[in-house]
């Protein structure tokens, strides 16, 4: 399979160019936030307080790893169902993610945002946690601690296979979407 | 009658628990390469191989299959000439927390669902289902059930007037409305009949069978070729990403009914179908 390498953060450019059903492999850093993380950094953000990592062309990952042998590395990482996340997307993008990557479909709202915010949803495989916690390079947490496999962590991945789900210009990887009108 | 202590359980089940972590069982194994094998979309395929790359890593490196490292449902059949001594509760519990130290899996329990932050730690408590059998046996079987597959089941108490395309209709559409979100591909757990309570352990026990092994009961058996087949048809393919592989078995399991109810249970099973049994 022909995958393009993809270097973290991302930049604008980079992601106006992704296609839906477009192989690539991430290089570099990204952030993994899931339900409770999510929760806690939308009551940030709505009270003015700063988020505990540069929001703006940023990663999120939909993961909550397994511990690995050091401090320093994971175990087993692989995505989580992204449409749990779905209501928060939105005001993610719009405050300057770039990409998020979890598994599964996602509503039509996160699709249009998408699509508005000229931002992509990510999609890599669910269940393999192994093989792709062995593409984590480095691991440390940043905020939460507390939420414990929740907690916010910033990684730096390597040859880490995704594929683009939903395109900054209304395509879906997904058999059942239609394509959605450009904007 | 026999007698056993409950503790010593725990070292059995800590190691059975540990296992099931790492290693898939040779049904799954088997039923993944066939699939990949057989598989004609190009993605699909290559999505199945990192499938079976990752249990090559899980196994070398004693890293958990998924991140999801499940809760443990225990399945117990205990033979009601077999005295338990001490708690089996306290037994399964000290295995499963044990297994998540040794192990380093994810402790995914809240004790409390509102309350996001009552992580236990541990991962327990397990979930525990009591059956009493002939005999001196016990027999645990024992699931690392994840999360995300267990979100997407459901259990409808259909009209008896809906029958058995009604009851394909309604599996075939949830696992079409669930899409790439359990993680496909799956294996599907039916529950037919029973009661509003007892549907879903049905559907929960179908999942313990061993892939191929179709039911005995051949209206049962012939319900389950074509539910597998009506939901290879629908091309979600693995991770929902499109291809021929969206199930790799179908396992019902009946139970008796009352005359006005027709009670039937899908418990979802993602592609790593974590289970084993201990016979004591």
């Amino acid at each position: 399979m022909n995958a393009a390498r993809l270097d973290l953060p991302l930049t604008r450019g980079a992601v106006l160019q992704l296609r839906a059903g477009q192989a690539a492999r991430l290089f570099g850093p990204m952030y993994t936030a899931r339900d409770a993380a999510h929760a806690r950094l939308r009551e940030a953000l709505r009270t003015g307080e700063s988020a505990p990592f540069p929001l703006a062309g940023s990663t999120i990952y939909y993961c909550g790893p397994t511990p690995g042998r050091l401090p320093e590395t994971l175990g087993a990482a692989g995505p989580t169902t992204s449409s749990r996340m779905d209501a928060y997307a939105p005001e993610l993008y719009a405050s300057g993610i770039l990409a998020t990557l979890g598994k599964g479909e996602r509503s039509l709202a996160v699709r249009e945002a998408c699509r508005n915010y000229g931002t992509v949803y990510l999609v890599t495989v669910g269940g393999a946690g192994a093989l792709l916690g062995s593409r984590v390079v480095a691991a440390e947490t940043l905020a939460y601690p507390d939420l414990g496999p929740e907690a916010i962590r910033r990684l730096i991945v390597k040859d880490f296979p995704v594929w683009v789900a939903y395109d900054a210009h209304g395509g879906s990887i997904f058999p059942g979407d239609l394509p959605l009108e450009a904007d | 009658m026999r007698h056993l202590a409950t503790e010593s359980l725990v070292r059995p089940l800590s190691e059975l628990c540990q296992r099931i972590s790492f290693e898939l069982p040779k049904d799954i194994r088997r039923a993944l390469t066939e699939a990949a094998r057989k598989e004609s979309n190009l993605r699909a395929q290559e999505i199945l191989q990192i499938l079976l790359a990752n249990l090559e890593v899980a196994e070398r490196d004693r890293v958990p299959l998924c991140q999801d490292t499940g809760m443990i449902v225990v399945w117990a059949q205990i033979g009601q000439d077999l005295c338990l001594e001490g708690s089996l509760r306290a037994a399964v519990d000290q295995a499963v927390a044990q297994t998540c130290e040794e192990a380093r899996l994810r402790p995914s329990m809240l004790s409390h669902p509102l309350n996001r932050a009552s992580n236990t730690g541990d991962n327990t408590p397990a979930f525990i289902h009591l059956e009493l059998v002939p005999g001196d046996q016990l027999t645990l079987h024992v699931a690392a059930k994840g999360g995300g597959s267990e979100n997407m089941s459901a259990v409808w108490m259909m009209s008896p007037s809906q029958g058995r395309e009604g009851l394909i209709e309604a599996v075939v559409g949830r696992v079409r409305e669930a899409g790439g979100r359990p993680c496909p591909p799956l294996v599907l757990g039916l529950g037919v009949g029973g009661n509003f309570e007892t549907a879903p352990l049905l559907a929960k026990q179908a999942l313990f069978r061993s892939l191929g092994d179709r039911s005995p009961d051949p209206v049962l058996a012939d319900l389950e070729a074509e539910i597998l087949a009506r939901v290879n048809a629908t091309g979600i393919g693995p991770l929902g990403l499109g291809g021929d592989t969206t199930a790799l078995a179908v396992h019902a399991v009946a139970g008796p009914c009352h005359l006005a109810t027709m009670p039937v249970a899908l418990n979802m099973q993602c592609h790593a179908a974590r289970h084993g049994t201990l016979v004591i």
